[in-house]
């Protein structure tokens, strides 16, 4: 496991993209919650969620975060590299696992950088729209801000497993973007609010963002730790099929 | 080897019918644009209560206002001064009071009235789509018919008129005095929810220096029209003091803005299909490179902007033609399974609602050619894409932006081409929610496609350059 992980690794540091990826992430996850931030304006008493807003980036960073993931499969059956990969590590669960290890970690780095540049982008703008006496840290914006990461670092897997599934880069991150952002949208149509509910709690998005929630957290359709856990159950799946392909099928 | 421009359509289009993949993509965003007419129009009719009154056309109206009323057979006119009008937090802009006549006191009755607004000066409104401005400052009201021809006056002093306008209004009709506001409201969106924040106000207005012609000499009687269909209505009264009225009344005379679901959501499933669409126009081109196939096509063209020509004229076509039978099938099939519950919605709009729908999925198809052309590799492209159509329309219309911004997402972002779409009009003389979760867009439907169209021009414009100057 250590070579393949120390490969893995070396791959990715090698490559212009990935770097720029994660900076990309970060950013646009700042950017569109700073964004989200100055738009906004609290009467007092409003409810609103200050750390959500805050978190609006998480829409955008995690298309990136899914590029970046993809990419590290999605690259290889590209150039054919994958066979030379194959070749020298020829276990291919360790394959796997390694890139997966590897693009988790990178992604953690985005996703720390991202996330906490927004909450401070957010604690920085909202007071001057409304927003008053917003702690410095609570236990909730710190659940927040450590589930957030953790949600960019899910998606990535479940982009990862995705990518070994379908071998083709573009193919890869057009399901991926489809599952997180047209299944909202497809489930504002159900009309029987008990079925909304229940799909909700199904969603890759719709229950994974329930961390990013400080407020109300009790009238969402899941909380906010069940909810990364069917993300997570989700990327899971994902890599367990992808693995079993990996297995079965030529390189 | 020729180079002529048929060839190489027919070259591109045998490219794209021969990929099973795509195929199977295209006919699958086929399917679930008519899927989801199907699905949203059976659960549209569950959630509705009584059907609101309907004026001659069929337009759904709020018609809900206390009247001082006399019959006038043939022909007459009513004059009086609105001394005050006021409520207990200050009158709403659109709180009115003045003078009216109408066919009957039935809600949906055309009528025609000059009023005072809270905010909007004097008006003239009626058949409640119809809304003139008068003078703002003026109290003193007309209402005159003489034939069929109803014209309203207005004046500042009770001894200049000027003409604020003129309509027809045919066969015996009520006149009289009355007094409506809507309620107050506010609108608001954010993170997945959408809020109106209001409470139901009555309004009250001092009428005097009443005088009437052609009336007869029965006297006034008090009627609060349409509280009949809502028990939760504010019913308002009139008393008198000699010649003058105290008149308190709720509600409006104007259109229904918000009355049931709108037909576009027969649509939802164009947004399914815009997301396959753009990343097949992605793989369309990144694929040859991925494959080195570009090298072999421009070899075959080497006049390169044609390459890209043919490719756009191909997959634009094919989009529309298949977009133009899919939502077609998919409006009709959601209408007729909506039935009376929709909103009622013109001909000509429904046309433009299914010829835009398809020429928004051709032309992002287009986009994705140019951006897969300009980054040349199928993942970049496919995520920019996607977050350059598909994110903006998530985060203003499922409501994740508050209004202000998702209305701006909405003006500059190609999503604004989902203006196309768009079936209610806004009345500037409706307070309403006028927001993007309930489907009012900020630009015009033919506005908000140009702005795709922009995009799409701009893209290709770099996507030519950058193909002419690179190697392939």
């Amino acid at each position: 496991m250590r070579p393949a992980l120390h490969a893995e690794w070396t791959k990715l540091r090698t490559v212009p993209a990935p770097a720029w990826l994660v900076l990309a992430a970060a950013v646009a996850t700042v950017a569109l919650g700073a964004l989200a931030s100055r738009a906004v304006t609290c009467e007092p008493g409003c409810g609103l969620d200050a750390t959500k807003i805050s978190l609006t980036g998480l829409q955008l960073g995690q298309a990136v975060v899914a590029v970046l993931a993809v990419l590290a499969v999605g690259d290889e059956y590209r150039t054919g590299m994958i066979r030379t990969t194959l070749t020298a590590v020829p276990a291919r669960s360790t394959l796997l696992a390694a890139k997966a290890a590897v693009v988790a970690g990178a992604v953690l780095a985005a996703g720390a950088l991202g996330v906490g540049g927004a909450i401070v982008a957010g604690r920085l703008i909202l007071p001057g729209q409304g927003f008053a006496d917003l702690p410095a840290t609570d236990g909730a914006t710190l659940r927040a801000a450590v589930g957030s990461v953790l949600y960019l670092v899910l998606i990535a897997l479940l982009s990862l497993g995705v990518a070994t599934l379908v071998r083709d880069a573009a193919t890869a991150v057009g399901t991926v973007l489809g599952l997180l952002y047209l299944l909202p949208v497809l489930l504002m149509v159900i009309s029987d609010p008990d079925w909304q509910r229940r799909l909700r709690q199904l969603t890759p998005t719709e229950a994974g963002q329930a961390i990013s929630h400080t407020v109300g957290v009790d009238t969402l359709p899941i909380g906010p730790w069940p909810g990364l856990g069917i993300l997570a159950l989700w990327a899971l799946a994902a890599l367990l099929a992808g693995a079993t392909l990996l297995h079965h099928r030529d390189a | 080897m020729t180079d002529g421009f048929p060839a190489l359509l027919r070259a591109e289009l045998t490219k794209l019918r021969t990929v099973p993949g795509w195929v199977v993509a295209g006919a699958v965003a086929a399917a679930l644009i008519v899927g989801f007419a199907l699905l949203t129009g059976a659960g549209a009719g569950q959630s509705r209560g009584g059907p609101p009154p309907r004026d001659a056309d069929g337009t759904p109206v709020v018609d809900r206002f206390t009247f001082v009323h006399q019959p006038l057979p043939a022909d007459g006119a009513v004059t009086v001064r609105v001394a005050s009008l006021t409520a207990p937090d200050g009158p709403e802009p659109w709180a009115k009071a003045g003078l009216v006549v109408k066919a009957g006191t039935s809600p949906g009755a055309a009528y025609a009235a000059v009023m005072v607004t809270g905010a909007h000066g004097v008006r003239m409104q009626h058949d409640f789509v119809n809304d003139v401005a008068g003078p703002a400052s003026a109290r003193w009201l007309r209402l005159a018919r003489a034939g069929d021809a109803v014209t309203a006056s207005a004046s500042t002093d009770g001894a200049t008129w000027s003409t604020v306008g003129t309509t027809r209004l045919a066969g015996p009709a009520e006149i009289g005095l009355f007094v409506a506001t809507p309620p107050h409201e506010k609108f608001d969106q954010f993170l997945g929810g959408t809020s109106a924040t209001g409470r139901p106000v009555l309004a009250t207005a001092v009428f005097d220096g009443l005088t009437a012609t052609g009336v007869p000499t029965g006297g006034w009687k008090t009627l609060a029209v349409g509280v009949a269909d809502d028990p939760h209505a504010l019913v308002g009264d009139a008393a008198w003091a000699g010649d003058t009225v105290t008149v308190s009344g709720a509600g409006d005379i104007a259109p229904a803005v918000e009355d049931g679901p709108g037909l576009e959501q027969t649509l939802v499933g164009g947004f399914v299909a815009l997301t396959v669409m753009v990343i097949l126009g992605v793989l369309f081109v990144t694929t040859e490179y991925r494959r080195g196939m570009l090298r072999t096509s421009l070899v075959a063209s080497p006049r390169r902007g044609r390459v890209l020509a043919a490719k756009s004229v191909v997959i634009a076509a094919v989009t529309f033609a298949g977009g133009l039978v899919a939502t077609a099938v998919a409006l009709l099939v959601g209408k007729g399974i909506m039935g009376d519950a929709v909103h009622p919605v013109s001909g000509p709009t429904q046309v433009r609602m299914v010829v835009g729908t398809a020429a928004l999925l051709a032309v992002a198809a287009v986009f994705g050619v140019a951006v897969g052309t300009i980054l040349r590799r199928g993942a970049g492209a496919v995520a920019a894409v996607v977050v350059l159509t598909t994110l903006p329309y998530i985060l203003s219309v499922a409501a994740v932006l508050p209004v202000v911004s998702a209305q701006w997402v909405l003006r500059v972002t190609p999503a604004a081409a989902f203006a196309v779409q768009q079936t209610v009009r806004e009345y500037p003389q409706v307070n309403a929610a006028y927001t993007p979760a309930f489907g009012f867009f900020p630009l015009p439907p033919w506005g908000g496609f140009a702005v795709l169209c922009a995009w799409t021009g701009a893209a290709l414009a770099v996507a030519a350059v950058l193909l002419r100057r690179r190697d392939a």
